[in-house]
């Protein structure tokens, strides 16, 4: 099977002296469903930078879609970007767009013709429940629609892998389930999705593979819930 | 580059301009007036120079040729002053043509008991370049059978130091002033970056190159800077006009000989401003 996602042995430390990834090995494979969890300051979002090419690891090895994080040059990082999706807690659209430019803006920043941009934004906005809603303004829309908006953003471009980062943490629980809903419909479509949260119900109503990090060690990685981390832990 | 990406960088470009209006009106207009000033310096830089260029052009050094050679041996001293490397030209003007000349420019009553006998034969030297006039009528009036070197010092010395400064006012008010107009460009270009950093995060996550996140910038700034070359250009003509008439005994250097070089320093400073402007600034943008 195709590793999508593999860290060997990794280190992260920073300028400013803090440790954030302390020998952290995890491979995530093609078409899997994984939620990373663990406290503020463990060290999920070092992982997220290194796999978005943000930073590069201090020691140890870092592979994403076939791109080595450690040598990748300045020129092939944007052609690493287009492999992922990523998905802020912040939703992070623009407000002066409205939603089919919000989500064309992101074809048209790779270059994608304006035949491909009409094509393809309305199937992508069906596919997220807001065809309905194309020319809505972000402001105009609550919290879960927004971050609809933001998942299409980030599968607009067929990426291999997504990755949400606290993609649920601005929203109710009804919200917070609808979005995990589609991300899980979006993975059985095949593309992969690493999700980062905070949230034990939902990790747990949905049993997929958890991997938990504390102190920039992974302390657990299993398929089920979050409580399983937490039943290693006592 | 495909047609419709190069579509969406003056699309986009356009828009940044319209998105901070007054920014952009305020760059355009200092810009503008900066080329104005570098332009006006430069313009009166031209006409020193050309009025200096006329003057050298008919400066001379006059030798007056010793009263006890022979009219040969007078002619003869021309093949030694036509070898220094400073002359460009010497006439023999013989005792008879300056008696005629003379007597064209008096009248013949002046003339009345005046013979050529009563004149001396001697040259009109044109040099290469006058900076170097004193020197070279000192060698002159060394050579054998040269009497006399008379030598227009004080005006030509006053031009050749009204030229330097012209000049050196001219280089350091340019240069003085292209940094004030990158400056402009910058801080209008920060501000288009600035109100466009969300969109400019976006468009690094999802894997746009640095290329096409900078040309729209870039094309912000050329649009500027061109249009305030142009702008700068038709005020310049406008203002040479009406100096022009308001200078009744200078003639300055009519512009149908300017125009070109004058719309393509402006519209090429206003380019390259506007341009280097807008990478130096988008750069820290762009860092990875």
């Amino acid at each position: 099977m195709f590793h999508t996602v593999r860290l060997v042995d990794v280190y992260k430390a920073y300028d400013n002296g803090t440790k954030a990834l302390k020998g952290v090995t995890l491979r995530i494979d093609d078409g899997e469903f994984v939620f990373l969890v663990g406290p503020s300051g463990s060290g999920k979002s070092t992982i997220i930078k290194l796999l978005t090419s943000e930073i590069r690891p201090s020691e140890g090895k870092v592979m994403v879609n076939g791109y080595n994080i450690n040598t990748i040059k300045p020129g092939a990082v944007p052609m690493l970007r287009r492999t992922l999706g990523v998905i802020f807690q912040d939703f992070r659209l623009i407000e002066k767009k409205n939603v089919f430019e919000n989500v064309a803006f992101a074809m048209r920043a790779v270059g994608a013709s304006p035949r491909d941009i009409k094509a393809r934004v309305p199937y992508v906005l069906d596919l997220v429940g807001l065809s309905h809603k194309a020319r809505r303004r972000p402001h105009e829309l609550s919290g879960g629609e927004q971050q609809r908006v933001a998942i299409a953003r980030a599968l607009i471009n067929n990426p291999m892998v997504i990755i949400a980062d606290e993609p649920t943490g601005n929203l109710d629980p009804a919200r917070s389930l609808e979005i995990m809903t589609l991300l899980e419909r979006i993975n059985a479509l095949g593309t992969t999705v690493l999700a980062v949260t905070h949230e034990k119900e939902l990790v747990n109503r949905f049993a997929k593979r958890v991997i938990a990090i504390d102190g920039g060690r992974i302390v657990s990685d299993k398929q089920g819930g979050y409580y399983a981390h937490e039943q290693t832990r006592r | 580059m495909n047609r419709h990406v190069v579509r969406y960088y003056f699309t986009e470009g356009f828009r940044g301009i319209f998105l901070h209006a007054f920014s952009s009106f305020a760059a355009v207009g200092v810009i503008t007036a900066c080329l104005l000033i570098m332009g006006s310096f430069t313009l009166v830089a031209v006409n020193v120079q050309g009025l200096v260029t006329e003057m050298e052009q008919s400066s001379e050094i006059v030798l007056w040729v010793d009263e006890s050679l022979s009219d040969a041996m007078a002619k003869s001293i021309g093949s030694r002053i036509s070898a220094f490397d400073n002359v460009k030209d010497a006439q023999f003007i013989s005792r008879e043509e300056a008696f005629d000349s003379f007597a064209e420019e008096m009248g013949s009553i002046l003339m009345q008991g005046l013979t050529p006998e009563d004149f001396q034969h001697k040259y009109k030297v044109f040099l290469v370049d006058v900076q170097y006039a004193e020197e070279t009528a000192s060698q002159l009036g060394d050579l054998s059978g040269v009497a006399d070197v008379e030598l227009q010092r004080e005006l030509l010395e006053r031009l050749l130091s009204i030229r330097r400064v012209v000049r050196m006012v001219s280089v350091a008010l340019i240069a003085a002033l292209l940094i004030v107009s990158l400056f402009i460009m910058q801080n209008t270009i920060k501000l288009a970056t600035f109100e466009r950093r969300e969109e400019i995060a976006i468009m690094r996550v999802v894997g746009a190159t640095k290329g096409f996140i900078r040309w729209p910038f870039v094309v912000e700034g050329f649009i500027l800077g061109t249009l305030a070359g142009l702008l700068a250009y038709f005020t310049q003509v406008f203002a040479y006009d009406r100096f022009e008439g308001a200078l009744a005994d200078i003639t300055l250097t009519p512009f149908s000989q300017l125009w070109l070089p004058v719309l393509a320093v402006f519209v090429l400073t206003g380019f390259l401003v506007g341009v280097f402007g807008s990478v130096m600034t988008i750069r820290k943008y762009l860092r990875t």
